[in-house]
């Protein structure tokens, strides 16, 4: 046959720094490693998953066979573990890759699936699933589409759709299933189905304070903010009060409370009026900007407060 | 002398081609999408060519970025219609265009009994010609 002498056959090499040059993969992990503070376990998956989807690739080249395999994801973790930042990174990350054909993200919860009466349900479960087919569907707090206590409820009713779709069309889009570990467990519990049609649950840790405040450092880089020394001290401090505190929620708690130390360094440069102001005084939060919180003088945290 | 010995259909592109396959679908959709017309599927059992409006099938689908999911609904069209026309259209909004940009079928009854020409006496020697599908004799539903 003459085609044998086209086909490679097990002598024939493959660069694979050519494959993986080509993929751009690096810069998506670079990136991802310069953005996203700590997670290491997150990190090991996503690498773990490039690999195999780049060896996959070289597999195809060769024609071997190399079946697609399960990308459908679920992400469990605390408040503010940067679940839905990293599903974001993986729309990008899977489309490099060559395994999802568009790589935008749709974000959905329960509201966007479930219908309010008999027959909604169907339609527009499958109205959200055709807008994030060649992507990735992003489903927030998953475990609100199961109510075991209510038997009439039609999340059921969704849930059996989304699970035919992601066994039939796995080609065609990627699920990822995001929510607090606790409650995921029993969600999954009730629905062996959908743990089992999941090949990466990845478990996201909480941050210790020294990534705490490498997080506020990038969080305050963004908007050209930057915090002096002294204050870097005092915030390291408040990280470790603030963990303390009820309703604690990782990233977010920080982000917050960077959002109240720019109001007070804002309240303080009106104060200071009469003075020339430099560039750097704007830039610059101080120390007492974190010091007038209400965690260092009677232990109350506003967001504890408020409810955050 | 018959002109059309197989009877088919020909209106809109590639209706003198053999039918499409579902990958060619598809990469037509694709092609639709990248130029950022919106897809919509129609069908009917009226083939005359002066009937332009057909029936929409589902909703019209503006927000969708990838043909899976619009193929999805073509197989959905022709598992409700088997023996109905079936075609995809790609509209085009840009202002000053409004128009459709590509229409084709997607799905054909399996008999096509085409069409009949019918001549009437005008005036004089004047005569007005007609034609319409044989198919087109029965009443809606029961055609093919």
């Amino acid at each position: 046959m003459s085609d044998t002498e086209n086909k490679p056959s097990e002598l024939n090499e493959i660069d694979i720094d050519a494959v993986y040059r080509e993929s751009e993969i690096q810069d998506v992990l670079d990136r991802l490693d310069a953005e996203l503070i700590g997670l290491v376990p997150v990190k090991t998956r996503i690498r773990e998953i490039a690999a195999l989807l780049l060896v996959d690739k070289l597999r195809r080249q060769l024609d071997l066979t190399a079946g697609n395999p399960s990308m459908h994801m679920s992400f469990t973790g605390n408040p503010g573990t940067g679940k839905t930042t990293v599903a974001m990174r993986m729309a990008d990350i899977l489309h490099r890759l060559g395994y999802v054909r568009q790589g935008h993200l749709v974000a959905v919860t329960r509201d966007d699936l479930v219908g309010q009466y008999i027959g909604h349900t169907a339609p527009k479960t499958r109205e959200v699933l055709k807008k994030a087919m060649g992507g990735v569907l992003f489903i927030d707090e998953a475990y609100y589409l199961y109510k075991p206590e209510n038997e009439r409820d039609y999340g059921a009713e969704s849930i059996e759709i989304l699970l035919q779709v992601m066994e039939n069309q796995r080609d065609d889009l990627v699920v990822i299933l995001a929510g607090y570990k606790d409650r995921m467990d029993k969600f999954f519990e009730s629905n062996p189905g959908m743990s089992s049609r999941i090949a990466h649950h990845i478990d996201f840790p909480n941050y210790n304070p020294p990534e705490l405040v490498q997080i506020a450092k990038l969080m305050l880089a963004e908007s050209s903010y930057r915090m002096s020394d002294e204050a870097e001290g005092v915030f390291a401090q408040y990280v470790v009060k603030r963990m303390e505190m009820p309703n604690f929620a990782n990233a977010r708690s920080i982000r917050n409370a960077l959002d109240r130390a720019r109001l007070r360094q804002a309240n303080r440069l009106f104060n200071s009026r009469g003075r020339m102001l430099t560039k750097a005084d704007l830039m610059t939060i101080e120390a007492d900007d974190f010091m007038k919180s209400r965690i260092f003088s009677d232990g109350v945290d506003e967001s504890a407060q408020d409810g955050e | 002398m018959i002109t059309n010995p197989t009877g088919r259909l020909t209106q809109g592109q590639f209706s003198f081609l053999p039918d499409l396959t579902d990958e060619q679908i598809s990469a037509q959709i694709k092609w639709a999408l990248a130029h950022g017309w919106a897809v919509s599927i129609e069908y009917t059992d009226d083939p005359h060519p002066r009937n332009t409006y057909w029936e929409m099938f589902g909703l019209p689908m503006f927000d969708l970025k990838d043909p899976a999911a619009i193929l999805m609904e073509v197989n959905e069209a022709r598992k409700t219609f088997p023996d109905y026309y079936i075609r995809v259209m790609a509209f085009n909004s840009t202002r000053g265009v409004e128009s459709p940009a590509m229409s084709f079928i997607v799905n054909r009854p399996t008999n096509e009994p085409g069409f009949g020409l019918s001549r009437q006496e005008g005036h004089g020697r004047e005569i007005r010609y007609g034609f319409h599908s044989y198919a087109a004799d029965k009443p809606e539903g029961e055609r093919y």
